[in-house]
């Protein structure tokens, strides 16, 4: 029971760290129209600045927040730089000219901090367990993540419903030529939303960080798990990604916990330990064909407008 | 009728003419590495040029097709594995399954359009990449070493380094005839028309996704061969074949080259390997300049290089 409890903690937290990576990816699509797979080395650059810049700092939180504002920067000079050209553009243009800053990306990470993963220690208040029932254990860090992931889902969520740019980012989905005939700065807007999605990207990026190693590639598994869950929640709707995200983190982390053990139940004992570990990094995959076949436009398509 | 003297025909004429004499040259110079260099062109152009037909003509944004290469490659390996080396056995089962596998996810992804069709194929094929990496059996992560490559009757033995480069080559212009073919009968025209306007095509009587489909299917089963052929070629498999960005690889060439032009994909191909081939003898961070410069690609040449090869004609012919 206690494995239990620890195991769905862990799916909340994983499910939680993918929104972030997701809501990014999902609101630079349905606002710019724009299919981003560089979304991925954001995740990368956020975690080795947190790495480099906690270290030099000597602090972990100032090195997480004066990464994040590297990572904002970074962001908005690759929207400027590159993304702003391909607005507009065919979506096959979107995943070349993306899939090239990728390249680019990892390069200059291995250029510049060495094909060599980085780690970033955990400071020692975080690095503890809290009790959160009578006798059941849970890593504080853990617990901090699931913390910080839901104040930035509400923040979110204010934005985007009940603040001024929320309205104009909502509009600009909508109907971008109106917005900007309006009078709104349209180019700017998108240079922030950008941003936006890059701060989150980096932000899931250092938090991932202590957990595993700061590695070059690391963007690349988590983006496809990113698409899959903006493809399950509908693409364009932050509230489906929240929602797949759950789903995808919790049948993620139980399936690999569960499934060895189920699957022993109707199966040989080596049969099993042949097909649980392959069968249980295929589920969110079977989830997602089942999502598709039942709701091609996944669960809570934006497009119906 | 004769075709007409362009730049166009010319280059592509002669990039034919080079690759069939290539092993002449090799020959003569002795540059072993070239043959080597140029049978892994000519395999992975074999891919490209089967996700040119569904890419460049179907419009189907497929971006899980290195998932075939996977897929045929591993069927060869895992039947040496077990002791079958017969290539009248290995390579319809490569075929077969890399079809069987197109028809499934085929069948689930077709029902989706633009973004989420891109997506969907891109998780399905890293699907197959997480479950070939779980076989322990068949090496996992680690791959697998061939030890015998496919045996066929008497004159035929893939170990002849010329021999394989040839077999190749007449694979892939076979194929390269077969979806000229294709592209221009009937079902191709069906194809091509859906992808301008599929509600039209359906209303006009035509089954889209019937057609979608099958043009999925053949575009997976020819990827297969090629995947056969590169098992063949490493004598190893690993799942780093399928691995997604190996599908970039593909659509690189393919657009680099010039989407839905027949030659379009081996002249991506060749340029891509080649440029690779150059820059990593100038840095070992040469992919820092590929990266950009496919950015560039994208923002300035749109038509790839068969389309600048048609501007060039236009340029003479006024």
């Amino acid at each position: 029971m206690t494995l239990f409890i620890e195991q769905c903690l862990n799916g909340l937290q994983f499910g939680l760290l993918l929104f972030l990576l997701a809501a990014g990816l999902t609101l630079v699509f349905g606002i710019m129209d724009l299919v981003n797979l560089a979304h991925g080395s954001l995740y990368m650059v956020g975690a080795y600045f947190a790495a480099t810049l906690a270290a030099w700092t000597g602090s972990f939180v100032l090195g997480a927040v004066l990464a994040l504002i590297a990572t904002l920067v970074v962001g908005m000079a690759v929207e400027v730089i590159a993304m702003r050209r391909l607005y507009g553009r065919d979506h096959l243009d979107h995943v070349l000219g993306t899939f090239g800053l990728i390249l680019f990306f990892d390069e200059s990470v291995r250029l510049i901090w060495g094909p060599a993963g980085l780690s970033l220690p955990l400071p020692p208040w975080l690095n503890t367990s809290v009790q959160i029932l009578p006798g059941v254990q849970y890593s504080a860090y853990r617990l901090a993540i699931i913390v910080v992931t839901l104040v930035v889902a509400a923040f979110l969520y204010v934005l985007v419903m009940r603040t001024r740019i929320g309205m104009l980012i909502r509009a600009g989905a909508s109907n971008r030529e109106m917005v900007g005939a309006l009078g709104v700065n349209i180019k700017l807007l998108y240079t922030l939303v950008f941003g936006l999605g890059a701060v989150l990207a980096g932000l899931a990026g250092l938090m991932q960080a202590p957990i595993l190693t700061v590695q070059i590639g690391m963007g690349e598994n988590i983006l496809i798990l990113a698409f899959v869950i903006t493809v399950i929640g509908g693409i364009g709707s932050i509230r489906g990604a929240l929602v797949a995200a759950l789903l995808v983190g919790f049948i993620d982390t139980l399936g690999r916990s569960y499934l060895p053990d189920l699957l022993r139940m109707v199966l040989s004992q080596e049969a099993a330990a042949t097909a649980a570990p392959a069968l249980s990094s295929m589920l969110i995959y079977l989830l997602m064909a089942v999502v598709l076949v039942v709701k091609p436009e996944g669960l809570f398509s934006a497009s119906h407008k | 009728m004769t075709a007409p003297l362009t730049v166009r025909n010319i280059t592509i004429v002669a990039l034919l003419a080079g690759l069939v004499l290539l092993p002449v040259y090799v020959q003569i110079a002795g540059d072993r590495f070239v043959l080597t260099l140029f049978t892994r062109i000519v395999i992975l152009a074999l891919a490209a040029v089967s996700l040119n037909l569904i890419l460049g003509y179907g419009g189907m944004m497929s971006f899980g097709h290195a998932a075939y290469l996977g897929i045929g490659g591993y069927a060869v390996g895992m039947l040496a594995h077990e002791g079958i080396y017969s290539g009248f056995v290995q390579w319809p089962v490569a075929l077969a399954a890399s079809a069987l596998f197109a028809l499934t996810i085929g069948a689930l992804s077709l029902r989706a359009r633009g973004v989420y069709f891109i997506m969907i194929t891109l998780a399905f094929a890293q699907m197959a990449y997480y479950l070939i990496s779980g076989f322990a059996r068949y090496g996992g992560d680690d791959g697998l070493t061939i030890y015998k490559r496919s045996q066929f009757f008497e004159p035929i033995n893939l170990s002849n380094k010329a021999q394989f480069y040839y077999i190749c080559l007449a694979l892939l212009f076979a194929s390269i005839y077969l979806i000229w073919r294709l592209v221009n009968s009937r079902f191709g025209l069906a194809v091509q028309g859906a992808r301008s306007n599929d509600t039209r095509m359906r209303a006009i009587g035509f089954p889209t996704y019937r057609y979608r489909l099958v043009c999925f299917v053949i575009a997976g089963t020819l990827c297969g061969l090629a995947g056969a052929l590169l098992a063949n070629f490493n004598d190893f498999v690993s799942p780093s074949m399928m691995y997604w960005t190996r599908s970039g690889d593909l659509i690189i060439m393919v657009v680099l080259g010039g989407m839905g032009s027949p030659f379009g994909p081996l002249i991506g191909a060749v340029a891509l390997l080649v440029l690779e081939e150059a820059l990593s003898g100038i840095t070992e961070y040469w992919q820092i300049i590929l990266g950009p410069l496919l950015l560039l690609v994208v923002l300035f040449a749109r038509g790839g290089i068969d389309g600048l090869l048609m501007k060039a004609r236009a340029k003479v012919g006024q």
